[in-house]
């Protein structure tokens, strides 16, 4: 069943729709090129702006002006002519540019002369004591379910770590009327004065003013508990305490119902690594970055990254990251889009990026909650501890792959994205090596679990029966 | 533990039946909202050793939210949408192949 009509090939496919794919897919389809849209998800908007269309939060105070901003790129998009397919887990991509899609349950393929993958970002891991208890979820979940459900906590709640979108999250559930217990601030004493070398063209990036205005609202109503440097989730089958210590202080418990983890988002590599196009470590954003041109072409020919999957910039960067990628997708295809000014668009993008290393030195996440140690569980899916992987390799083993031989760990159904960057670092640590030379998993399609059954109900060409029958 | 922020607002639910229990969702939700909103403790036990877990992440990236719907195992409850007479059940550790 297909109620989907999705053609053999495009001009354009763009993977992801949020403010980059819905940006890029706008200005490809208004160029006059054939754009089909995929997106995981059953509504537009990515993460940040995650059911925006539909989100039962009506009261437009609750999530700001951020989050409504969704709605000029949504309108623009949802006129444009781009074909959109919700609901569909691109889990191939060739470097010919083949696209499987998993949908409704059974897969189909397409082709595209140009791809531009926008999967966007991450929460980063935060393995610390007791984070797979239930009644532990990222910040960003919380956050999903408020915009998409209007779910709000119940009970004692604490959020715990650092970076822009733990207060934006608090500044959210205020606006709501929920209560919070506490913020347990991670960000390290230290990360300030790092930080103030960048401040000056911060001050200009004309972020500044909005987020100084919403610390000052969270701190005036909810307790915020700073220079974290421990972290413990206690409980059985639930969790029911968190336990934290305050520089050298002893440890302290609060009494929780909800404990909600963040310390910064990093770039969703599955999809783009897969293909096999080129990452580097990034030590300012300690992740994963692609390497690319200006305009977020990537190593392989026909394949842009666009949005916070390029890099972390935040949802206006990856708008005009998204329509750059569009314009050379255009040019290279012979078409010409001819509003906005690609001008406009690089001093919108650089106003964009002017504040980020700012950002990234004052949120920097601790090394504490980054490379864990002790039974803490490093990989959830398959439950492997730190104290597993550090005896791996004192034992020898060298780098992440092997650490997947080993014990497993990165093998399960997430497929590393909840521990993929643990591990490099864990090792690169204990080896005295840089995350660079100790790379990451290696990974290969499907990107998304799909059942043997819908690969096997594929179309198969003369060449793959002859391979297997002989006949 | 989550609470719906405008419970009487009026809005379209469906009906499911999520662990044996009926419950009523808003029209739209997911599989896993509809699981917190209904105070349900964990949607599935992992297949190591067989501790409960519950949605951690809401974006289809860390599968702790894997339940079985309509007795189809292996199924992202944070990425399915409730159907009126849906039927979910927890899933309990390994899946055998479909
Ligand atoms: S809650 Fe993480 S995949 Fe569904």
């Amino acid at each position: 069943m297909n109620p989907v009509a999705i053609r053999d090939s495009y001009d354009v496919a763009i993977i992801g729709a949020g403010p980059a794919g819905l940006a890029a897919a706008t200005l490809c389809a208004k160029g006059g090129l054939s754009t089909v849209l995929f997106d995981e998800q059953a509504s537009v908007g990515g993460q940040i702006f995650r059911a925006i269309e539909e989100t039962p939060v009506t009261d437009k105070r609750v999530l700001g002006a951020s989050y409504w901003r969704g709605m000029d790129l949504t309108r623009a998009f949802r006129s444009s002519g781009a074909q959109y397919v919700p609901e569909a887990t691109v889990w191939s991509l060739t470097p010919e540019r083949e696209i499987g899609v998993s949908l409704h349950g059974g897969s189909v393929l397409t082709a595209a002369r140009r791809v531009v993958i926008c999967t966007g970002a991450l929460e980063r891991p935060f393995p610390i004591p007791g984070w797979t208890l239930p009644g532990v979820m990222s910040a960003g979940a919380a956050q999903i379910l408020l915009k998409s459900a209007g779910l709000l906590p119940a009970g004692r709640t604490v959020l715990a770590g650092c970076g822009p979108l733990l207060w934006l999250i608090a500044w959210q559930y205020l606006n709501a009327g929920a209560q919070l217990s506490a913020i347990l601030d991670t960000t390290p004493a230290g990360n300030r004065a790092r930080a103030l070398p960048h401040l000056l063209p911060f001050l200009f990036s004309g972020y500044f003013r909005d987020g100084m205005k919403l610390l000052r609202a969270v701190k005036r109503e909810a307790p915020v508990i700073a220079d974290i440097t421990s972290l413990r989730a206690i409980g059985d089958d639930r969790v029911t305490h968190v336990e934290y210590r305050r520089g050298n202080g002893a440890a302290q418990r609060l009494a929780v119902d909800n404990l909600f983890l963040h310390q910064g988002v990093a770039p969703n590599v599955n999809l783009p690594m897969a293909v096999g196009i080129k990452h580097r470590w990034s030590d300012e954003q300690l992740c994963w970055v692609p390497v690319l041109d200006a305009y977020g072409n990537a190593s392989i020919d026909g394949i842009a990254i666009a949005g916070d999957g390029a890099g972390i910039a935040g949802a206006e960067a990856a708008e005009w990251r998204g329509r750059l990628a569009a314009m050379a997708a255009a040019r290279a295809l012979g078409r010409s889009v001819p509003d906005p000014e690609e001008t406009h668009v690089r001093d919108e993008l650089a106003r964009c990026l002017r504040g980020r290393p700012f950002l990234d030195a004052l949120y920097r996440p601790a090394r504490i909650f980054r490379q864990p140690s002790g039974d803490t569980v490093v990989c959830r899916c398959e439950e492997t501890t730190a104290s597993q992987i550090i005896d791996a390799i004192a034992l020898g083993c060298p780098g992440p792959n092997q650490m997947k031989v080993f014990l497993r760990c990165g093998m399960g159904p997430c497929q590393g994205r909840l521990c993929g960057l643990t591990v490099t670092e864990l090792i690169a640590e204990h080896r005295g090596l840089s995350p660079q030379e100790v790379g990451y998993y290696r990974l290969r399609p499907p990107v998304k679990p799909i059942t043997v059954g819908e690969l096997a109900a594929l179309p198969k060409t003369d060449a793959a029966l002859y391979a297997v029958t002989r006949m | 533990m989550f609470q719906r922020s405008q419970p009487d607002k009026a809005e379209r639910t469906v009906t499911l039946t999520i662990d044996g229990r009926s419950v009523t969702a808003r029209e739209g939700d997911t599989v896993a909202a509809a699981m917190l909103a209904a105070g349900i403790p964990h949607c599935r036990t992992t297949p190591i050793s067989g501790v409960p877990r519950a949605p951690y992440c809401m974006m289809g990236v860390c599968f702790d939210c894997l339940v079985v719907v309509d007795g189809v195992g292996n199924r992202q409850g944070c990425l399915v949408r409730v159907r009126d007479g849906m039927t979910v059940e927890l899933q309990s550790g390994k899946r055998g192949l479909p």
